[in-house]
């Protein structure tokens, strides 16, 4: 049942050393202030999965918060590498931090296993590549019907899952639109679910019928961060900050730039700072 | 048309690929540029799908990543990615995928993970994304990439997406693979095509001012020319005015405005 609370409450209540937990947003909707206040409350062990860990789980294994990553595309998109993973990967700075790689299909699929409550998810992929030989949970399985091969994979159950959307209702529904990306799947995975919202509004009576809502019983903690995206987006308030995304590809070059970066953005702000960033954008 | 550069006869030749009726998955970086030109030039009807769920989509500037908002707000419909994937793509509703790679095989074998042995790779690359499933199952796969010997190898580092696998019908015999595969290769150099029965990609024609022996130095392997060699039309007015009009807009929508 949905609470109404501070981000730093939320965190603080939810989110332990050792779980496993997803922030998911497709490119669009990604829940940074969460992202920002995990890594400022010092959370250590975590495995994170995200289909494209882009800058926010550059950040959150930069800081030393990540022990395991689960993902499909590690890039920051059409600017280049994540160089605080290719350190932590390559130099085990500031720790080491394995990896289990699959693909965009496969981790889809995986979020709908763990949502629609099933052990795996079968899908038609994996076929002639090389994956499945350096991933031990890419298995096969044989169709009992048409003996047709498939991909298998375990579902994807975080502990916790963490997105962000447009707006609550007063009860703690959530609206969730544009590029809707896996949020609902990875909501109904988990066993526990934070939202960040840009508002709150009186209800949803007047929403097109087949709106993406989250009923208030599927999450648990409702907190209102107005720019909690950037510098990814939130349709219909901000849009992306693309110039944002091409400024990291420096920031995260050097440790010294990076820790500085941090400290100064991160450690030293909160998430009611997310809404001075937005604006103009 | 006079003056043009390499990388902009890549991107149109790769747009002349595509036609009005195709459904295309759309890649980032070179395959998105391409995928547009010919949406704003000889084919205005072609359906581009990006896998951030969006379908039919018409961005007026090119997106920085597959998500930009501007993909949602002139698409047809925008689904989730899960739909995106089993529907869309597994469903085989795309006729062609279009795809970039760090590293391509002979027969068209393509790698975007690593560099090196995957558990300690010289460079860690993004990983394949859609790409593994794109390249079963769409009806036919195009790819463009720069050429260079970096690029073009005897042996890729690691399968990211299967292409023809060892050649011949090794796509279907060993994979169980229906679909097509890579029907064409473009670069800033050439067109190549699989050849009908080997798979082996083979030049099918050299962009103007490109010579045999330029291409053969630029390629890993030792490269097959086809016996009716071609050359690429340069681009038209139209395409490089088109091109360029495209890039001048993205790149003043990811300047910072203030």
């Amino acid at each position: 049942m949905a609470q109404f609370m501070e981000l730093g409450e939320a965190v603080a209540t939810f989110v332990a050393d050792g779980q496993t937990i997803a922030l998911e947003g497709f490119t669009h909707l990604i829940p940074h202030a969460a992202g920002h206040e995990i890594i400022r409350q010092g959370r250590r062990d975590l495995t994170v999965t995200r289909m494209t860990p882009d800058i926010l789980y550059d950040q959150m294994v930069g800081m030393g918060c990540v022990k395991k990553v689960i993902f499909s595309f590690a890039g920051n998109p059409g600017v280049g590498a994540l160089r605080r993973l290719r350190d932590a990967l390559g130099n085990g700075h500031p720790r080491a931090v394995e990896i289990e790689e699959h693909s965009h299909a496969a981790m889809a699929n995986a979020y709908e296993a763990g949502a629609a409550g099933l052990p795996c998810a079968v899908f038609r992929g994996y076929r002639g590549v090389d994956l499945p030989k350096v991933n031990p949970n890419i298995k096969q399985v044989t169709c009992p019907f048409t003996g047709e091969v498939l991909a298998a994979v375990p579902a994807l159950k975080p502990d916790v899952a963490i997105i962000h959307a447009q707006r609550a209702s007063k009860r703690g529904d959530v609206l969730i639109e544009g590029i809707v990306g896996v949020q609902k799947e990875a909501v109904l995975a988990a066993d526990k679910a934070i939202v960040t919202v840009e508002e709150v509004v009186d209800d949803f009576d007047d929403m097109h019928p087949n709106a993406t809502i989250l009923p208030h019983w599927t999450v648990d903690a409702v907190c209102v961060v107005p720019g909690g995206a950037h510098p990814s987006y939130t349709h219909g308030y901000y849009e992306r900050d693309n110039v944002a995304y091409r400024e990291w590809d420096a920031i995260a070059a050097d440790r010294e730039t990076f820790a500085a970066w941090m400290e100064e953005h991160v450690m030293k702000a909160g998430p009611a700072d997310f809404a001075g960033r937005v604006k103009g954008l | 048309m006079s003056d043009f550069t390499p990388q902009e006869m890549m991107t149109i030749a790769a747009a002349r690929a595509l036609s009005n009726d195709d459904v295309c998955f759309v890649g980032i970086g070179a395959p998105s540029a391409a995928c547009n030109v010919a949406r704003l030039t000889h084919a205005p009807d072609i359906t581009l799908i990006y896998e951030s769920g969006t379908i039919g989509t018409a961005p007026d500037v090119l997106p920085l990543s597959i998500g930009d908002g501007q993909l949602c707000d002139t698409a047809l419909t925008t689904v989730s990615v899960p739909e995106m994937f089993r529907y869309w793509l597994q469903g085989g509703r795309i006729s062609v995928g279009f795809l970039g790679a760090a590293q391509i095989d002979r027969f068209a074998n393509i790698n975007t993970t690593v560099i090196g042995d995957y558990a300690d790779p010289k460079v860690r690359l993004p990983g394949g994304g859609g790409a593994p499933e794109i390249a079963t199952s769409c009806g036919r796969i195009f790819i463009t990439m720069k050429q260079s010997t970096r690029g073009f190898v005897e042996k890729i580092d690691f399968v990211t997406s299967l292409g023809h696998g060892a050649g011949g019908s090794d796509r279907l015999d060993t994979y169980g693979v229906e679909t097509e595969g890579p029907t064409l290769v473009i670069t800033d150099m050439a067109v190549w095509k699989p050849g009908p029965e080997t798979k082996e990609l083979t030049v099918a024609a050299l962009h103007p001012g490109v010579s045999r022996q330029a291409l053969a130095e630029s390629c890993g392997w030792e490269a097959k020319f086809a016996d009716d060699l071609e050359e690429t039309p340069p681009p038209s007015e139209l395409e490089l005015t088109t091109l360029r009009e495209l890039h001048a807009r993205t790149k003043a929508a990811h300047s910072r405005a203030a």
